[in-house]
């Protein structure tokens, strides 16, 4: 297959305007050693149809939720997505356009991306949301280097452990090679939560921020009223990370209760799983960090006949202008995929989307009433929880394998990451999962 | 629900100002905005350093099959053995295009490429002893190099190119020294230039202990024609939405693999993929690794594009791609030369660059060429980038146009030319047939106003229309 529209005269006539006799003499002049050596060792190119084909063979060797009963969460989650999503985003306006950088020929973009901006503000319940970051993983770390920003003469980050530990890895990543910061953990405690005493010892005038995840990685809706106080006695900042977006048209947003910054990933609403990416970041913050930023803002304005219109705005923080001196390098707002999320808002609405989050709970918590019941499973960590909870199972790795003969995968062992939680189970609901796969979940626990 | 599943502190009020929308009117109004867009698909890009070649509608397709739209990334691997087989297939794809040795599919972006890139040179120099405090950067270099350089914790050194918009290696050599981590550069550069002195540019650096970094922004010009890892290449990062068809999405997502030579593999980012005769398999026993960029794999749903796009194309198709994409910039440069100062003689590969000196006289300047292109219908060319020169004009045709659409294209600028000439006003004011005009952009950085909030003589049941 080529994408290539020249005939042989096209070729010719081209050739001939810029008086060239080949294509190959218009890079005559790359060094002769690098062109001998140049060559591309793959297969010949495939028709559509055998492209579809192979394609096809590979995603046949994949468990997907239409032939397996999956209750897996851990920061990606399997919910409905209306139709009128993939409408929207695979229309090539919006797929093949570019960054708006023309305004004049991007509003489509830049609306949708103000209407993005605004109900992240309302989710959150914060002042001002970005257009997106890469991942929930990386917007923790931005969170992390803002604060470090506007925190001057501060060293110290902590990071609670209940949370997502690929997202702590991340943020150390990311604080690795810079100076003068160094990363804390602060336990969880018998409920799963933070841990409040350790942190209250662990606070002090030297901390930048608290980063705790809401729900946590245990699927446990942390308490913050005590974490915002703990922060406020020292002049900390407080970031939230959600990575179960979801759960904010329930919860009580983390503006309310005082977070500073609010991130986390947006998947959970009109993404595709796609084995984790790509997805977006969101990112809100109060108004006083508006300049310290991280990330595209759309901004509103008008034109020169007085309409109103929308631009790429204080662009000064990025790194096309500030190059060295930005506040973050990142170039992208994975914007389809925020997209994505905006038009699944839009269609879910202020009701659908607190219906869809009752729904999880009510699945979640039922399901966790009949394994403790019937399955004789002890749970692991006593907090309230929205769609995600925690249980002990004897066994588990052996359990796990053999399960997997009933096209079953109960959960994600929690051992790999917290190696003291052993035949510990995480386990997901959703409104995905039918009540016959409830059933079967429960029976096969239930089984020695 | 019930109401003890719960408890009361920690719900919330219904999310105050958030749509409340019938079906129809949700699709309306997302369809009425993407009319107001440009896209490759409706009109031609010439955005130099961004090729905006045509994203296969065949990639989407078999990006929405259920089997690799539907996955769990933390499924056991034992489940997800095609995607598994998928990225090492890729892996050794890029390896193979590039000329490198290993590759890591788990940056998201280039950006994010570059800081993963830095990282592992960092890395690599930390265990030799010293990781070294800066990083030279070419001016001609695209932002992000210097900002990923710092979020690495790199001193940021410029270098200025030489007046045939190449590095100069004695300007180099004093530059170079055993505190220097690495040099990055683009080849070809961002004046669509392809460094001659580049082999010996990368002994200059090699010399003192230092490594390359090259920034694969450009390898739209390189396919079948020269491999990084033959220049003296230690790592690069290569942009799938680029080079590799991924559709743009008016702002990503995209996908920034780096690939590295074999010294260099121990500190890729990990889970690393194995192979052995019982599948594929996750490896997280790399303890020289750099450690995680981005949660699970990477932007799966973008790689597998690529994969598709790699397996279209074949050998063949890829060197078709870059040997049609210098033939259109090199046909758009020679009819565009009459009339707009071109910013240097050298040959170029897949994008050239003009300023607007021979309409300066008029008072028109790049930003109002840029403008009138619209109103012919084009999206206009990079411009103001690279810094180095004024006014610049950055134009990319990419392989997948044809001749009749440069035609035009060349046709539109040499009319705006005469226009400069004979019409300016019509040129400064423009674009004058877009949904919107020229718009204020110093009152939205003024004056921010980042998202919608209802003001209070509004109802529920007001509509927001935007005039037209």
């Amino acid at each position: 297959m080529r994408y290539t529209p020249h005939t042989d005269a096209d070729r010719q006539r081209m050739l001939r305007t810029i008086g060239r006799s080949s294509v190959e003499e218009v890079f005559g002049h790359i060094p002769k050693a690098l062109r001998e050596r140049a060559k591309i060792d793959l297969p010949q190119g495939l028709s559509e149809v055998q492209v579809k084909k192979k394609m096809a063979a590979l995603a046949a060797q994949n468990a997907t939720p239409e032939q397996w009963s999956l209750f897996l969460g851990g920061g990606i989650y399997h919910h409905f997505i209306p139709s009128t999503v993939d409408a929207v985003i695979s229309r090539g306006e919006f797929s093949t356009s570019y960054t708006p950088y023309q305004p004049e020929v991007s509003q489509g973009t830049l609306q949708a991306i103000y209407e993005f901006q605004t109900l992240w503000c309302q989710v959150t319940g914060m002042d001002v949301a970005n257009a997106g970051l890469y991942d929930g993983g990386s917007a923790a770390a931005e969170a992390v280097l803002m604060a470090r920003r506007v925190q001057e003469g501060r060293q110290r980050v902590l990071l609670s452990r209940a949370l997502h530990p690929q997202y702590r890895s991340v943020v150390a990543t990311y604080l690795r090679n810079l100076k003068d910061v160094e990363l804390g953990d602060i336990p969880f405690n018998a409920a799963g939560a933070t841990d409040g005493e350790s942190l209250a010892r662990e606070v002090d005038d030297k901390t930048i921020c608290v980063v705790v995840g809401y729900p946590n990685f245990f699927g446990v809706i942390e308490d913050l009223e005590p974490i915002r106080e703990a922060c406020s006695r020292h002049g900390a900042l407080l970031a939230t990370v959600t990575t179960e977006a979801l759960s904010l048209g329930l919860l009580r947003p983390p503006g309310e209760w005082g977070a500073d910054i609010a991130v986390g990933e947006g998947q959970s609403l009109g993404v595709p799983m796609s084995l984790g990416g790509p997805g977006y970041g969101f990112f809100a913050c109060r108004k006083r960090f508006l300049r310290a930023m991280p990330g595209r803002l759309v901004g509103e304005t008008v034109d020169n006949d007085g309409r109103r219109g929308f631009v790429l705005t204080l662009s000064t923080r990025e790194q096309h202008i500030r190059r060295e001196k930005a506040t973050s390098n990142i170039c992208t707002n994975q914007n389809l995929c925020g997209l994505a999320s905006t038009v699944f808002m839009a269609a879910l609405g202020k009701t659908g989307i607190r219906r869809l989050a009752e729904i999880n709970v009510a699945l979640a918590h039922e399901a966790y009433d009949r394994l403790v019941r019937e399955a004789r499973l002890a749970p692991l960590f006593s907090g309230p929880f929205f769609n995600e909870f925690t249980l002990k199972a004897k066994d588990l790795d052996r359990r796990l394998v053999q399960l997997r003969a009933d096209k079953l995968v109960p959960g994600i062992p929690l051992n790999a990451w917290y190696p003291e939680l052993h035949d510990s189970l995480l386990v997901c609901v959703t409104e995905m999962n039918e009540t016959e796969e409830i059933d079967h979940l429960v029976k096969a626990l239930a089984r020695e | 629900m019930k109401p003890d599943q719960i408890p009361a502190k920690f719900l919330r009020q219904e999310i105050s100002g958030f749509p409340e929308l019938g079906e129809l009117e949700v699709l309306r109004h997302f369809t009425c905005l993407s009319q107001r867009n440009y896209a490759i698909e409706r009109q031609f890009y010439p955005l130099g350093s961004c090729t905006m070649k045509y994203n296969p509608r065949l990639n989407e397709v078999v990006a929405r099959l259920p089997g690799l739209a539907q996955l769990h990334p933390l499924a056991p691997p034992a489940l997800i053995q095609g995607a598994l087989q998928l990225l090492y297939e890729l892996q050794n794809m890029l390896a193979e295009i590039s000329g490198m040795d290993s590759v890591t599919l788990q940056p998201a972006a280039g950006a994010q490429g570059e800081l993963t890139g830095l990282m592992i040179i960092r890395a690599y120099l930390g265990k030799k002893g010293n990781p070294r405090r800066k990083v030279i950067v070419p001016d001609t270099a695209h932002g992000t190099n210097p900002a990923s350089s710092t979020l690495c914790g790199y001193e940021v050194v410029q270098i200025g190119s030489n007046d045939r918009g190449m590095i100069e290696p004695s300007r180099l050599e004093p530059l170079m020294s055993e505190d220097v981590a690495a040099l990055m550069i683009t080849n070809p550069n961002t004046l669509g230039i392809f460094d001659e002195n580049i082999q010996t540019v990368a002994e200059v650096v090699h010399a003192k202990g230092g490594l390359v970094y090259l920034d694969g922004a450009n390898m739209n010009a390189l396919l079948g024609i020269a491999k990084p890892g033959d220049m003296g290449v230690d790592v690069l990062h290569i942009n799938l939405h680029k080079t590799f068809s991924t559709p743009h999405g008016g702002g990503g997502p995209g996908a920034g693999p780096v690939a590295v030579k074999a010294v260099h593999s121990d500190f890729l980012p990990v889970p690393r993929i194995g192979k052995t005769s019982a599948g594929f398999h996750l490896d997280e026993n790399f303890p020289c690794s750099v450690g995680r960029v981005r949660s699970f794999f990477g932007n799966f749903g973008i790689l597998v594009r690529a994969y598709a796009y790699i397996l279209s194309l074949g050998s063949d198709g890829l060197e078709d791609v870059s040997q049609m994409a210098l033939l259109n910039a090199n046909y758009l440069r020679k009819r565009l030369e009459d009339h707009f100062h071109l910013a240097y003689a050298e040959p170029c590969m897949h994008e050239c660059v003009f300023t607007d000196r021979l309409q300066q006289k008029y008072g028109v300047h790049t930003l109002d060429i840029a403008k009138r292109l619209l109103d012919y219908g084009f999206h206009p060319p990079t411009v103001y980038f690279p810094l180095v020169v004024s006014g610049a004009l950055m134009i990319e045709p990419t392989e997948t146009e044809s001749r009749e659409t440069l035609d035009a294209f060349a046709d539109a600028m040499i009319a705006i030319a005469a226009e400069a000439k004979e019409n300016p006003e019509l040129v400064k004011n423009a674009p004058h047939s877009t949904p919107v005009k020229r718009l204020d952009e110093a009152r939205a950085a003024r004056r921010p106003v980042l998202r919608w909030e209802r003001t209070q003589n509004q109802s529920d049941r007001e509509p927001q229309r935007v005039k037209l």
